[in-house]
């Protein structure tokens, strides 16, 4: 889960890292008042989880409290790629002496985690990296010793950083390990004209698999932009929703990534991504059947199942019952395949239910299913 | 022959006494498996009745080395006790630890990582369906009955997936299936499997199935190049996948331009891997490629 800027500043500020006084609201009334209490002149910030909000217009100064308010109106509910502003956050201005980057990434391939700083911060990393690698130290931090002060130094050395940033590199490390983070970055990390260092601005991916013990990201921290993706969420359902016709349920992430690509390759486009694990009980069956019925964009639904400790024929009688538990709207093309597959096709269609029909590989089902959605 | 796990791997199961671990341990003896102990420091001294064969419970994964000379340790305990039950089993010094717990904190998935190299030991997983031998050995929850014995050698980061082609392909048959798993960071890689693979005399066609997140694919194409002289045929999940959203797995994730289907597709042919656009199109091209080869011997 990536946190808003404002999460990641609090964040640090818990662990010590100096940060620009700020304060967040989705009121542009409210923001008159932080303005004046910032000190009049404030830097208003979208709160949006995408990058490019400064060019996006997401990201402006205000010389004055009554600025500040204008400004907030102009910036929230502003779309910026896709994502609708809900909320600002304002900051007290900062005399920029120079600009640096630092941070922690998992990298994959090594199984460990990765410093990354440069004294040439501000833009994206990628692009530094991309036009002077020379100028991106990346530094392997041993999990087991973590940062200490004498890593922080060599990565600070590494990357020409002043040594006042020693500090802030032993505390980010900090936020990582103990907010269980996959990723923690500063952008910029700033020298103001007074020698101060501050951490203008930052970006934190949570691990979603830690959860059961970072007690305080409670439910209501994962915002659903998406009113389906929140109702599935809800349903305890694995469900992104994408801007296709065509339905998708099966049992697996793979197969059922597979069955998306599969479904756009017959020329229609997959409507949502669901999996409903290896079980495929009744229960989850509907769940999922309902949440897909209820997107007005889908047209056609495919159920593509593969029957392996859970048998064919249990997920038949588990299609069966959530067809009795949901009314059906739209067509559903059903490929069930592996064990007891012949015995799952017996049930459905002796089910025969008017809207369902069957194909016996994925590849037809698929065909079937797009278009039927693209039919008319 | 076959890969990490044969007729003659003596397996311990960690978390044996739970729901997940009792059903799974049943379908493992019933595949061929020879389970010879479960590890529960609550219940050490008892039996468990699997049908006709009673499976004692050890204290220690220590314990159940001693007693019985178990080499491979499968895991089936919660994700918050996983990083201590896999530290466990590597200070024992067991050769193969198959991790099938979904949902560990990457965190301490990277501490038991690092910890295993030290010590030695393989790590199979987390978050994955484990690896089967048919005919010889299950070690997870790969369905057993649904392929058999052959000469294909499969690794996939996704588990149905793995058994929609087992059983595409269950007319040829397989060495050995490994389910590397669905995490950011996994133990066993598809770099390691395709070496083995190589160095294996049953194995004459490997099948590598990727999918979005990470550049593993990448890396093996690379690998391949250099090192892999039998054929290999792959599948890669995830084209139609949206930038920044996980889907199901939490390492299958496109991030800006990086850890895309197309790119991994591109590498992969780049160095003459053959790649399906769908599961059945993939099992086809395995065909084509051992009738290729089979033409090419005779």
């Amino acid at each position: 889960m990536d946190l808003y800027e404002h999460q990641a500043r609090e964040l640090f500020e818990e662990h010590g890292i100096p940060v620009p006084r700020a304060a967040v609201t989705g009121s542009s009334k409210e923001a008159r008042g932080i303005a004046r209490v910032l000190g009049g002149r404030v830097v208003v910030k979208a709160q949006v989880k995408t990058g490019g909000r400064g060019k996006a217009g997401g990201v402006k100064m205000a010389a004055d409290p009554a600025a500040a308010e204008l400004t907030a109106r102009q910036i929230l509910g502003m779309d910026i790629k896709g994502h609708t502003v809900r909320k600002v956050m304002l900051a007290e201005p900062v005399d920029i002496d120079s600009e640096f980057y630092v941070s922690y990434v998992l990298d994959r391939a090594a199984g460990t985690f990765l410093a990354i700083a440069s004294a040439e911060g501000g833009m994206e990393i990628e692009e530094v990296a991309a036009t002077r690698p020379e100028a991106v130290a990346r530094i392997p931090v041993d999990p087991a010793e973590g940062v200490t002060s004498a890593k922080a130094a060599e990565i600070a050395d590494a990357a020409a950083l002043p040594p006042q940033t020693v500090d802030v590199l032993v505390r980010l490390w900090d936020v990582l390990v103990r907010e269980d983070a996959l990723l923690v970055e500063v952008n910029p990390l700033v020298r103001t004209k007074q020698g101060h260092i501050l951490a203008l601005d930052g970006k934190v991916t949570l691990d979603d698999n830690a959860r059961f013990r970072q007690a305080r990201w409670g439910a209501d921290e994962v915002e659903h932009d998406d009113p389906l993706e929140a109702a599935a969420a809800a349903k305890g359902l694995n469900y992104v929703k994408l801007d296709g016709e065509v339905g998708i349920i099966g049992n697996g992430a793979g197969l059922v990534m597979s069955t998306l690509d599969v479904v756009a390759g017959c020329g229609a486009r997959p409507a949502n991504f669901l999996d409903i694990g290896g079980g495929a009980s009744a229960q989850i069956m509907a769940d999922g059947l309902s949440v897909i019925l209820s997107d007005p964009a889908v047209k056609s639904v495919f159920v593509n199942v593969f029957g392996g400790i859970t048998a064919c024929d249990a997920v038949a009688d588990g299609i069966v019952q959530a067809l009795d538990a949901v009314q059906l709207t739209k067509p559903l093309v059903v490929r069930l395949d592996g064990n007891n597959a012949a015995r799952g096709r017996t049930i459905l269609d002796e089910r025969a239910h008017p809207l369902v029909q069957q194909a016996t590989t994925m590849d037809g089902a698929a065909a079937r299913a797009a278009q039927l959605a693209t039919a008319n | 022959m076959a890969i990490y796990l044969t007729k003659e791997s003596k397996v311990l199961v960690q978390g044996m006494t739970g729901g997940e671990g009792m059903k799974h341990t049943r379908r493992m003896l019933a595949a061929g498996t020879n389970v010879v102990g479960g590890v529960n420091p609550r219940k050490a001294g008892r039996t468990v009745d699997f049908d006709d064969r009673a499976v004692p419970v050890f204290g220690s994964v220590a314990e159940g080395m001693e007693a019985t000379g178990a080499d491979v340790t499968v895991v089936f305990v919660p994700p918050a006790f996983a990083r201590a039950a896999v530290v466990e089993a590597a200070d024992a010094g067991i050769g193969l630890a198959v991790v099938i717990t979904e949902g560990i904190p990457v965190h301490d998935a990277v501490a038991f990582h690092t910890y295993a190299k030290s010590k030695g030991t393989r790590i199979v997983g987390p978050n994955c369906p484990g690896l089967i031998t048919p005919g010889q050995s299950n070690a997870g929850i790969i369905p057993a009955d649904i392929t058999k014995p052959g000469r294909i050698g499969l690794v996939s980061k996704s588990g149905t997936l793995t058994y929609q082609l087992m059983y595409e392909l269950r007319d040829i048959g397989f060495s050995t299936c490994v389910g590397i798993g669905g995490d950011p960071v996994v133990g066993t890689t598809h770099i390691d499997c395709l070496a083995a693979f190589q160095d294996d005399p049953d194995t004459e066609l490997i099948v590598l199935i990727g999918e979005i997140g990470g550049d593993a694919e990448e890396r093996a194409a690379a690998y391949i190049q250099e090192h892999v002289t039998k054929p290999v045929v792959g599948y890669i999940a995830g084209f139609t996948a949206p930038e920044g959203k996980t889907m199901g797995h939490a390492g299958a994730i496109v991030s800006g331009s990086s850890g895309t289907a197309q790119a991994k597709k591109e590498a992969l042919e780049a160095v003459g891997v053959r790649v399906g656009s769908t599961p059945t199109e993939t099992a086809k091209l395995v065909l084509a490629r051992l009738e290729e080869r089979d033409q090419r011997n005779s």
